[in-house]
Formats: C-alpha cells, sequence, structure tokens
C-alpha cells in the first residue's frame, strides 16, 4: 500500500563515531539520545525534589554539598525561601518538559514507530536530528539558569505574569533566569514540532503493505495522536515565550500593564494583559498533560495485551479514546483559570468539557481492567508496571472530578490537592508508562534483558512509595495546605507538618528505589543476558526483526503485514500467537473489521 | 506475586479511604452564608469520587488475583458485556454522574460569582503586593479617594497612591493592614494587586480569588461567625510568597465600629 514511499528514505549506515553515535540520521540513535537526555532529566529533578522536601519537613536542615550549587541559595547548605522557589520551578520545569514528553513521546516514538510501522526510518532524518539537538540545547539553556548570577527563575513551571516578565525586581532569578528558561522553553518547543512533524509523516506515509491505520498497534497510534496534539500545543507556547523574551530585552509590554509599582518605583510598561499569559500558557499546558500521558496509555494497553495473551475488548474503543481525550483536551484548559479573574460564565463552559473528559478516561479504564477478564495475564516487571499504571490513573483520575468543579475549585485551588491530583496521574501514571515500556522494550534496544528480580524490587518500592507520597498531598490540600510556599508559618499549617515528614521519608525512600532502576539499567546494558528476537512471544513489527535491529530496520527486506496487530490466543505453528509479518492463517475471533 | 499484589491494591485503597471517612483531615468550619453549598458539593463529590476510586481499585485487583500465572492449558474466555456494555455503561453512569455535577455545582459557583452584592454591601479595598495585604475603608464620605501608582511609597507610609492634598474624598480613607469586618453583613470587597499577581485565600470563608494585576476584580461574602482567621496568598509572588498573610477579623458591629474609630485616629 504504502511500500514504495517507503523505499524514499532509503541511506546509507554511517561508519564515523560522529555520524554514528553524535549526529545520527538513525531513528533508533536519536530514540535512545532522547532516552538518555530524559534519564539525566529525571535523576536531576529527583533530586532536586528530595532537597525540596527536606527543606519542607526540617526547614533549617543543612543538606551537605548544596552551598556548592548556590552559595546564595544555600549557604551552608540550608535553603533560602527563594532558592526553594528557584528548586521547584526546575523541578517542575525539568520532568514536564525534560521527561514527562521526551521519555515515552520522543524516546520510544522514535525509536519504535518507524519500526512498528514497517519503515526503514523517518521521512525527515535531518529534522529527526535537529530535534533531538535542538532540545538538547534547550537542557542547556536550563541547565545554565543555575550558574548565573541569581539562579534560575522563582516563578514557577507556569511562569505567571507579569512576575515572568518584570524583570529583576521581581526577584531573585526573574531577570536572567526567565530569559534562560523562555529560550529554552521556546527552542524546546521548536524540538517537539520537528518531531511531531515527522512523526506525523511517518504514521501517514510510510505504512508498509498491508499496514492500514487500523493494524496499527495501539502505541503507534498514542504516538501519532500525541503528535497531532504536539504541533498544535506547542505551537502556542512558542510564541508565547518569545514574547517574554522580548518583554525582557526589547523593552515591550505584552504581559505587563500599567501602574505596577514594585520598591516604590512605578514600572516603565503599560498596555500588556497578565490574563493573556496564562491563556496562552494554558492552551499548551493541559493538551501538555495529555502529551505526557497519552503516550503511556498507549505504551500500557501494547504492553498489557501481550502480556494477557489476548487483545483488548477492543483496540477501535481504545483509539476513539485517545482521540477524543486530544480533541477535548484543548476545550477544557480553562479549568485551571477558574478563579484567575477570568469571566466567570468561562469558568462554567471549561468546567463542562472537563467534566465530560472523564467519560472516554473511565471507557479507557474500563477496557483495560475487563479485558484482564479471561486473560492469561503474565507477571513480570514490564506487565506490573502496566498494571500499577492503571491504578495510579484511577486514583489521580478521580480527583479530577474535584477540580472540574468552580465551586469546589474556589477550595482546593493552589494546594496540596492540586500537586496530589497532577502528580499521580501525569506524573507517577507517566513514569510507570515509562518504566513499563523500558522493561518491555530495552532487550530490542539494547540486545540484553534487563534484571528481573531488581525490575520487581524497583516496582513494589516504587507503588508504595509513590501512594505514600502523593496520597497525604490530597488530604493536605482539603485542609486548606498551600502549595508553593517553602516554609509552613501559617498558624493552621504547623500542624500539617508531620504529613509532610511522612511524605519526605516516603520521597526518599521511594527515590532510592530509583537508583536501583538505574543500576538496572547500566549494569543490564553491558552484562545482561543477550535478548532474543521476540523475548515476549509478541506480535508487531519490531519483534519480527533481530535484536537489536539493523541500520534499515528489516535488513533490507519490506514486511508485508497480513493481520491485526494483537493476534493472540489463537493456535499457530510458533504458540499462542501469530506475528503481524507472518502469512500464516490462522483461525481468529479477533479480526475486528 | 500476583495474589500479593492484589492484596496491596486493596490495603492501599482501603487505606487510602480511611482518612477521609473518619474525618481526620478537614476543611475546617465554614463561616460564610455561601459555602454551604460548596461543602455540599464537595461532600456529594467525594461519595461518587470515592466510591469509583474504589470500585475501581477492587475489581483491577480481583482480576488480576483471579487470572494472572493460569495454566498452559487454561482457555481465555471474553468478559460478557464485551467492548460495547462497557461503552455504553461508561456513557450512562459517568455521565449522569458529570451531569449531576455539573448542573448542581452551578448553584454553588452563581452564589459567589453570578450574583451582584447588595446595594448596601459594605465596600473594602484590598491591595496586595509583594508581600503584604493592605485594606482601605472609605471612611464616612463613603467614598474612596482616587489612587494614583506613580505616589505610592512604602517609606512614607502611601500604601495606596493617595493625594490628600488635592484629593478631598481620600483625606478620611482608613488604611489598615488587618482586615476587620462587622459579623452578618455582606462585605464588597474591591481588589487590585500593585505589582504581580497575588491571591486572597481565607479557608474559613470558602473564599479564594485571584488579585490580576492591570485587572480590578471584585468579590463579595458574609461572615457569620465571629472570630480571628488567616488570610493567605496563594499566588506564587516572589521569595517571601510563603509569608504574605494578614488576619480577618470577624466582630460584632459596635466592636467594629469603635474598631474603625481607633484606626482612623491613628
Amino acid at each position: 500500500m504504502h511500500d514504495t514511499s517507503a523505499h524514499a528514505v532509503q541511506h546509507h549506515a554511517p561508519t564515523s563515531f560522529i555520524r554514528k553515535h553524535v549526529f545520527s540520521l538513525d531513528h533508533k540513535v536519536i530514540g535512545k539520545q532522547y532516552y538518555v537526555l530524559a534519564l539525566v532529566a529525571a535523576f536531576v529533578g529527583m533530586f532536586l525534589s528530595w532537597f525540596m522536601r527536606i527543606h519542607l519537613a526540617w526547614t533549617n536542615a543543612a543538606i551537605p554539598g548544596l552551598q556548592l550549587l548556590s552559595s546564595n541559595g544555600a549557604p551552608g547548605g540550608v535553603i533560602t525561601p527563594e532558592y526553594y522557589l528557584q528548586l521547584m520551578t526546575m523541578h517542575g520545569t525539568i520532568m514536564v518538559f525534560f521527561v514527562l514528553t521526551t521519555a515515552p513521546f520522543a524516546a520510544f516514538g522514535n525509536f519504535f514507530l518507524p519500526i512498528q510501522v514497517g519503515a526503514e526510518d523517518m521521512p525527515f532524518p535531518r529534522f529527526n536530528m535537529m530535534s533531538f539537538w535542538v532540545t538538547f540545547t534547550a537542557f542547556l539553556f536550563l541547565m545554565a539558569s543555575f550558574f548565573v548570577a541569581d539562579g534560575p527563575t522563582l516563578g514557577g513551571w507556569t511562569q505567571y505574569a507579569p512576575l515572568n516578565a518584570v524583570g529583576s525586581v521581581g526577584g531573585p532569578g526573574q531577570g536572567s533566569g526567565v530569559v534562560l528558561w523562555a529560550i529554552s522553553i521556546a527552542l524546546f518547543c521548536v524540538g517537539q514540532l520537528l518531531g511531531a512533524l515527522n512523526f506525523i509523516t511517518t504514521t501517514l506515509d510510510l505504512r508498509v503493505k498491508g499496514m492500514s491505520l487500523m493494524r496499527l498497534p495501539l502505541s503507534a497510534w498514542a504516538w501519532f495522536i500525541t503528535s497531532c496534539m504536539g504541533l498544535t500545543a506547542f505551537a502556542v507556547l512558542l510564541p508565547a515565550c518569545i514574547l517574554v523574551v522580548l518583554d525582557h530585552v526589547a523593552g515591550t509590554s505584552f504581559f505587563v500593564p500599567s501602574g505596577l509599582v514594585i520598591n516604590d518605583q512605578l514600572l516603565p510598561h503599560s498596555g500588556g494583559s497578565t490574563l493573556l499569559w496564562q491563556h496562552l500558557f494554558w492552551f499548551f499546558g493541559h493538551p501538555e498533560v495529555y502529551i505526557a500521558i497519552v503516550p503511556g496509555i498507549g505504551i500500557v494497553s501494547h504492553i498489557l495485551i501481550t502480556n494477557m495473551r489476548r487483545p483488548m475488548l477492543s483496540q477501535r474503543v481504545l483509539i476513539y479514546s485517545m482521540g477524543a481525550l486530544a480533541i477535548l483536551s484543548y476545550m477544557v484548559y480553562g479549568h485551571h483559570m477558574f478563579v484567575s479573574g477570568m469571566n466567570p460564565y468561562s469558568s462554567l463552559a471549561f468546567s463542562f468539557p472537563t467534566l465530560v473528559i472523564t467519560i472516554p478516561s473511565t471507557i479507557v479504564v474500563l477496557i483495560w481492567t475487563f479485558s484482564l477478564y479471561g486473560s492469561k495475564l503474565r507477571i513480570n516487571s514490564a506487565s506490573l508496571f502496566a498494571l500499577g499504571f492503571i491504578s495510579m490513573f484511577v486514583s489521580g483520575g478521580v480527583s479530577g472530578f474535584f477540580l472540574a468543579q468552580p465551586s469546589i475549585d474556589i477550595m482546593l485551588h493552589a494546594t496540596y490537592f492540586v500537586v496530589g491530583h497532577f502528580h499521580l496521574v501525569m506524573g507517577v501514571a507517566a513514569m510507570f508508562g515509562i518504566f513499563a515500556g523500558t522493561y518491555f522494550w530495552f532487550p530490542k534496544m539494547a540486545g540484553r534483558m534487563m534484571n528481573e528480580t531488581l525490575g520487581k524490587v524497583h516496582f513494589w518500592m516504587s507503588f508504595v512509595g509513590a501512594y505514600c507520597i502523593f496520597m497525604p498531598f490530597h488530604y493536605l490540600g482539603m485542609a486548606g495546605n498551600v502549595r508553593r510556599y517553602s516554609t509552613f508559618v501559617d498558624d493552621f499549617l504547623q500542624p500539617l507538618i508531620p504529613v509532610h515528614r511522612f511524605i519526605t521519608i516516603a520521597a526518599l525512600f521511594t527515590g532510592f528505589a530509583q537508583l536501583i532502576f538505574l543500576y538496572n539499567l547500566i549494569h543490564s546494558r553491558f552484562a545482561g543476558a543477550p535478548a532474543s528476537d521476540n523475548p515476549w512471544e509478541a506480535t508487531s513489527l519490531e519483534w519480527s526483526t533481530a535484536t537489536p535491529p539493523p541500520f534499515d530496520n528489516f535488513g533490507g527486506k519490506h514486511p508485508v503485514v497480513y493481520h491485526d496487530p494483537f493476534q493472540y490466543g489463537v493456535k499457530s505453528s510458533v504458540g499462542d500467537y501469530v506475528m503481524q509479518a507472518s502469512p500464516e492463517q490462522v483461525a481468529t475471533e479477533h479480526e475486528e473489521k | 506475586m500476583a495474589k500479593l499484589f492484589a492484596v496491596t491494591i486493596i490495603v492501599i485503597a482501603i487505606l487510602s479511604a480511611m482518612p477521609i471517612l473518619r474525618h481526620t483531615w478537614v476543611a475546617p468550619e465554614d463561616i460564610s452564608t455561601h459555602g454551604a453549598l460548596i461543602d455540599e458539593q464537595m461532600s456529594e463529590t467525594m461519595a461518587e469520587a470515592g466510591i469509583s476510586f474504589l470500585a475501581a481499585q477492587f475489581v483491577l485487583a480481583f482480576f488480576i488475583w483471579k487470572f494472572s500465572n493460569r495454566p498452559a492449558d487454561a482457555k481465555i474466555t471474553k468478559f460478557p458485556g464485551g467492548a460495547k456494555g462497557l461503552v455504553i455503561a461508561a456513557l450512562l453512569v459517568v455521565g449522569v454522574e458529570v451531569l449531576a455535577l455539573g448542573i448542581f455545582g452551578v448553584k454553588a459557583w452563581a452564589n459567589v460569582y453570578l450574583t451582584p452584592p447588595s446595594a448596601d454591601a459594605m465596600p473594602i479595598q484590598v491591595q496586595a503586593g509583594q508581600f503584604a495585604f493592605y485594606f482601605r475603608y472609605p471612611g464616612p464620605d463613603k467614598k474612596f479617594g482616587t489612587i494614583h501608582p506613580e505616589m505610592v511609597n512604602e517609606g512614607t507610609q502611601n500604601i495606596f497612591g493617595l493625594d490628600p492634598e488635592h484629593d478631598v474624598e481620600s483625606r478620611d480613607d482608613v488604611v489598615t493592614a488587618e482586615m476587620a469586618i462587622p459579623v452578618n453583613k455582606e462585605v464588597h470587597l474591591l481588589m487590585h494587586a500593585k505589582d504581580v499577581g497575588h491571591s486572597f485565600y481565607v479557608r474559613e470563608l470558602r473564599v479564594q480569588q485571584d488579585f490580576v494585576p492591570g485587572l480590578d476584580v471584585s468579590l463579595h461574602f458574609t461572615a457569620t461567625k465571629v472570630g480571628k482567621y488567616e488570610i493567605v496568598c496563594t499566588q506564587l509572588c516572589g521569595l517571601g510568597h510563603y509569608n504574605m498573610k494578614a488576619y480577618l477579623d470577624v466582630m460584632s458591629q459596635s466592636d467594629f465600629d469603635s474598631w474603625l474609630k481607633q484606626q482612623a485616629g491613628q
């Protein structure tokens, strides 16, 4: 069907080290580069969260060595209130952009989307290479802000106006820190736009013969839908960030109105709008939540099916639900702004689609759960994380019922309830999707198996630990515990400090589990047992080719697809499954037309 | 391992629900006339979300327990309801649930935001700036003097940028760092930001509203119980954000009158 265009991207395997491993055009190398970038970013983000949690539980505790990072921000290792906010801003920015967007979407998507559709590479390999290196540069810009005079910005990952545009009079990091932040995020947007362009064209144009859209595995569908979201969401954040930079360096006033006074000085700005920033930011920001989680939905579906040894009750319903989530995600963003001062009727208008978005989410959960019924579930690190994902997705999702309603939001807005909600649903759940994907696809990517025992230890500690961290956040929020406070000096917050101490201990424990994961990853990369071509007895095209896949993915051949993606629970010559690229005809009741 | 996992999910689900059922950490008692509807909406949502949460976790755990690591010759069966049944169930159950929440929730929201303050509501102006709230009462003339941002000067205590020399209306304005209001009297709060975004949050009053620089925002409420409550900032405003607070003192009308007289004399 599309095999003619698949030939169009043929290029030859590079021989030099630089073209092979650094400035590579190979989507598989780029996927691994994204994974390593996300891994580094995740550990930076995690260590920042440790510092924050220690400070919240024991305000005057000295963290040995932290003064080396910033002698002003952490004199003697004790975090100052402003440095707490700077660490928090960096934690949020790093995690949302450089981990939750890059790992499930850019890393796994780059490596596996072309292989799953049967292509040799993406249609624009140079754009693909640029996409990674622009993202890498964006990360360097963000990290650089740790080392400028007054450190990174303290305005939070949402960077609300006008604090993001008034300059250094607004506080430490609000001058060069914000500029570096905005340049970094603008570059990040460029990288993701280039990536999205490639993903969309790969899916639509490079599918091999027999690979109809409905025969795409759910993971490929998830990456495709995510790239459509990315194309429209990052295209809005990019100009917004450019306008912030202009407010700083060109004297414009896009986000600063007239009549503002800081330190008894009237600011020289006029005509800007602070709510404009919130609209632009959240028009990106809410789809971003789904950019982080939809790849997880696809990855988890893919992994569950393989381990249940049966297809989902309906592949089509899952695809439509992911599509519905993507479309609705643009119509709900105003729920971040219920008490922002926008028209109160707008709040009601944004509330309704926010409530409605729970319907496709519920359908996804029901399809997953009831597909387990009557299956032959295999328990391994990958399937444990995939099942854990469902549990976390539910726990983080139900709190959405509260935050979707403007009247309840009056009480819960800007409290730890919100922090608990989004950490569970887009943080922990998405991370579980990344871990499930790692344990599942590592053999194909690295040619070696990961250690299962360590994987299970990692799972148990992460599952219990994450609940111990994020469930109490909801209780704190219901008691009115306000977020983004570096210290709890208010009368009503002090009794809640023991809960914060419990959370901090849980965070240290859960973070330690991630060090076990890191050890497993590195050790298995070099000393793991060699992996076979299809260790999980899976069906999609990435398991039809060699492990690790050759430069052109299929060794000079073009696979032909004969089956729906998930033909399990059948009797074939290889076992209870038949691969997509196998011409063998088997009796099946699962063919979904 | 699968059975242990199933049990763990159930234990976590029950432990998560315990503090809510036992009311370990709850919002403080409501002291507003509009808060009861919000609290009611909150309880209804909690019931619906709680049941969905427990049901989903229990079913997930049960299926993991029952269908993992089955013998090689076990037969794969299909859930009798099929995908169609699940989609219809989701549409009906969640659809009705969100419609109900959405429609009933409008009333609680409307009480605060869609109804104008009554004509005799007491106007108080609040100005938020890094990192303090200041309040202004219009004085006997019942009129606020005009604000001149260029005249704001904390050094000379001209917090609001008033010009009493030329502006008669500003001469009797009373500026305070604490907010006192009479009990059972509607207050019309006129909010503006001096520098960056801030927010006005009083848990007991069931009130939270952002200050938007460049935009005048207003809010109205009636406090029903005498006492002292904390007003805190909930919009990240800079390094002192955690420490930006003031007190709301709800007093009897006579106490309030003498408080205001005393403040005016200072």
